[in-house]
């Protein structure tokens, strides 16, 4: 069942100037500063002067920089671009007891993937992200979202060495996944994402993931808005079955696509909010906003406003920073004007999309 | 008594220098990857690197030695993806894995290429400098693999793709210098497997390519089982054995499927798990070996080619350097004598 994602008012900006509110939001990931990536590598080198001290305060420069740019692109709520964080895997393998790196492997042609293995049994150790949330709720104005790589994909994208199957690790992942999220929340975190893109990769285990979401939203309670981002994949493997899965949102990459999947999400009724992807992550031109509108109507034809929720298709690191930033800013723009146009009666909810001729 | 050789299925982890040296020399780009006509410089890195891989293999005592298909960074696709006729696509998902390779489509006639020819020779010339019993063995994409993983823009159809593939590897073959074996890797027997028709034309395929060598052909299948048809039409193909996935959770079905049909007088056994960094002690890959023998009690064996399921690209170099020494030191322990 999903929860009741009332939940979504608590970001609508006081000063919100339309009556309509289509939540804005980014998925997470965004370009480094390029003296950010300097100092990572002066920090690994024995015979710089500069420390992991001194990395520690250029990652909160960072964050800080990163975070800003987020509110100066206008989105209601932020993250703060994943400054801190080298990988999606890599960082939590890194905080939790029981896995351990034994070398790079390869992903395609020379891009390799320090893939952790869990040689032990996984334990809850210091917190992951509290830190993390802690800074970036202090230096932002606007409420701060916070992804975490899901159980499944933590799990999946590991070699499982200690367990009989990956399916009992995914679930040991998930417990320690509700505890953090425990730990966030009594830090004031209020939206959470969990990003399980390895469920794309084989979507016939969505009732693996259902059950790891069932174990992580365990005692939180339902005015924490809990959204779950999958990635790259046939969507139509995954649903309606996702419409069982306990989270408030289901953040999709359609844009990639050119929305040939919308129709996936019309039928049967769906369960959670949408999250839309109306920005490609992997283009490095800017849409304009007339182009990100139409893309937000697509939405409509899944969702009422009042369950519509605009984002980028996918993190946006790897795109240029000023391409990433002219994306969040159309993006932003784009929502608002739909949100003006929806009050004044000027969309047709029914056909929202326009047929074609 | 039965035989049993160490060997791999081959296709390598890079070692860790020449991950970043060849990074740093090719690029991380699609168009960066290997091309076939690649720089001196480049082609010294792999030389040095080959010859490593031949020497650690040696070292951990395999009964066959593999070029260790450094340069395949398209995986089983490279046969295609260094060819003139092919042009390289997007960037697609090899088989059920976090990897990528470029998708080879075929957009004119597959002639003779050479470029395995010119690595095994390398291979061969390495090999015989060092100081060693064991001999060369071949790896290859089996036709039906190789088919599955391109895509096909000039042939027009299925069947003469298929069988302008297989001729394309039995010419390829042709040019190998002396090996004592050639490996067939036949992963989309399994995970894309050939439906009615196709499948006759993937055993006749492997027929192809095995006649143009005077080599023990294994053909190694993985991912999982052969479905009961698969291996049935694979049973008429005329090679030296069948090579089983032995780590997979449904072998069962594998034996099952050797039960009902018989199989080849020698057999390939995956009982290293190439996709888990998680070492099997010498011990436990013999009892690997028995535990087959064992469910088998009608079948007798000339000869057992030992070796991790898959390919070992997947893991870290340290664990695959392990894992090849926990299989020939497991050739060589007394197994308990089965009895029919």
């Amino acid at each position: 069942m999903s929860r009741p994602a009332e939940n979504r008012e608590q970001f609508r900006p006081e000063n919100h100037e339309n009556e309509h509110f289509l939540l804005t939001t980014v998925v997470g990931s965004y370009p480094k500063p390029k003296w950010l990536n300097r100092a990572d590598d002066l920090a690994e080198d024995a015979e710089s002067k500069f420390t992991h001290e001194h990395l520690h305060e250029a990652h909160d420069d960072a964050c800080r920089v990163i975070t800003a740019e987020h509110e100066r692109a206008g989105l209601d709520t932020v993250v703060d671009g994943e400054m801190r964080r080298n990988e999606m895997v890599e960082f939590f393998a890194h905080r939790i007891d029981g896995y351990e790196f034994n070398g790079p492997v390869k992903v395609w042609g020379h891009n390799y993937f320090d893939k952790p293995s869990v040689s032990d049994t996984v334990e809850y150790d210091e917190p992951w992200l509290v830190d993390e949330f802690e800074f970036t709720r202090d230096v932002a104005s606007k409420p701060v979202k916070v992804p975490i790589t899901g159980p499944y994909t933590l799990a999946n994208w590991s070699f499982n060495e200690a367990y009989e199957t990956e399916e009992e690790l995914a679930y040991e992942l998930a417990d320690l996944v509700n505890i953090e999220i425990e730990k966030l929340v009594e830090a004031g975190a209020k939206y959470i994402q969990i990003d399980e893109p390895a469920l794309a990769t084989t979507p016939d285990d969505h009732a693996i993931v259902g059950e790891c979401l069932d174990r992580i939203v365990a005692g939180i309670d339902e005015d924490i808005r809990i959204g779950l981002h999958v990635c790259y994949g046939d969507y139509s493997r995954i649903y309606p079955e996702i419409n069982d899965f306990p989270i408030d949102e289901f953040d999709v990459e359609l844009c990639n696509g050119n929305y040939e999947q919308i129709d996936v999400f019309t039928e049967p009724e769906f369960g959670p909010d949408l999250a839309l992807g109306v920005v490609d992550a992997h283009t490095a031109e800017v849409e304009p906003v007339e182009e990100i509108k139409k893309n937000i109507l697509q939405g409509l034809k899944v969702v009422p406003p009042e369950k519509l929720t605009i984002s980028p298709d996918c993190g946006l690191k790897l795109l240029p920073r000023e391409i990433a930033y002219g994306k969040m800013e159309n993006m932003v723009k784009a929502a608002r004007e739909v949100e003006k146009e929806l009050d004044a009666g000027e969309i047709d909810l029914e056909t929202p999309v326009p047929l074609a001729d | 008594m039965t035989e049993r050789v160490a060997t791999t299925p081959g296709l390598f982890p890079l070692p860790d220098p020449a991950k970043q040296r060849l990074s740093d020399l090719k690029g991380h780009q699609k168009g960066d990857l290997i091309s076939g006509n690649e720089s001196d410089e480049i082609v010294a890195v792999y030389d040095e690197y080959r010859t490593q891989v031949i020497t650690e293999q040696v070292e951990a005592g395999l009964d066959r030695i593999s070029e260790g298909q450094l340069r395949w960074d398209d995986m089983l696709a490279h046969p295609l993806t260094v060819h003139e006729n092919v042009e390289t696509g997007g960037i697609v998902r090899y088989y059920d894995n976090n990897n990528f390779y470029r998708d080879p489509q075929v957009t004119g006639e597959l002639t003779f290429s050479g470029d395995v020819a010119s690595e095994l020779d390398a291979a061969a010339a390495a090999l015989a400098e060092a100081d060693s019993d064991a001999s060369l063995q071949a790896t290859l994409p089996g036709p039906y693999s190789l088919f599955d993983l391109a895509t096909d823009e000039y042939y027009g159809d299925e069947e003469s793709f298929l069988d302008a593939v297989s001729e394309f590897l039995a010419a390829e073959v042709e040019a190998f210098p002396a090996h004592e074996t050639l490996y067939l890797l036949e992963p989309s027997l399994v995970e894309n497997a050939p439906g009615d028709g196709l499948d006759a034309r993937a055993s006749e395929a492997i027929d192809t390519v095995a006649a143009a060598t005077d080599a023990d052909v294994v053909v190694q299948t993985y991912f999982g089982a052969l479905s009961e048809k698969v291996y049935a039409h694979l049973m008429d193909a005329d090679i030296e054995a069948i090579g089983f996935d032995i780590v997979a959770g449904d072998r069962e079905q594998t034996l099952y499927n050797i039960n009902e049909y018989g199989t080849k007088t020698a057999a390939g056994l995956g009982i290293s798990n190439g996709l888990n960094t998680l070492v099997e002690s010498p011990e436990t890959l013999a009892e690997r070996v028995s535990w087959v023998q064992n469910k088998l009690p009608a079948q007798e064996f000339d000869r057992l080619y030992l070796s991790t399921n898959t390919e070992p690209f997947y893991l870290p170099v340290n664990k695959h350097l392990e894992k090849l020494a926990a299989v020939a030191a497991a050739a060589e322990i007394e197994l308990e004598e089965v009895t029919a």
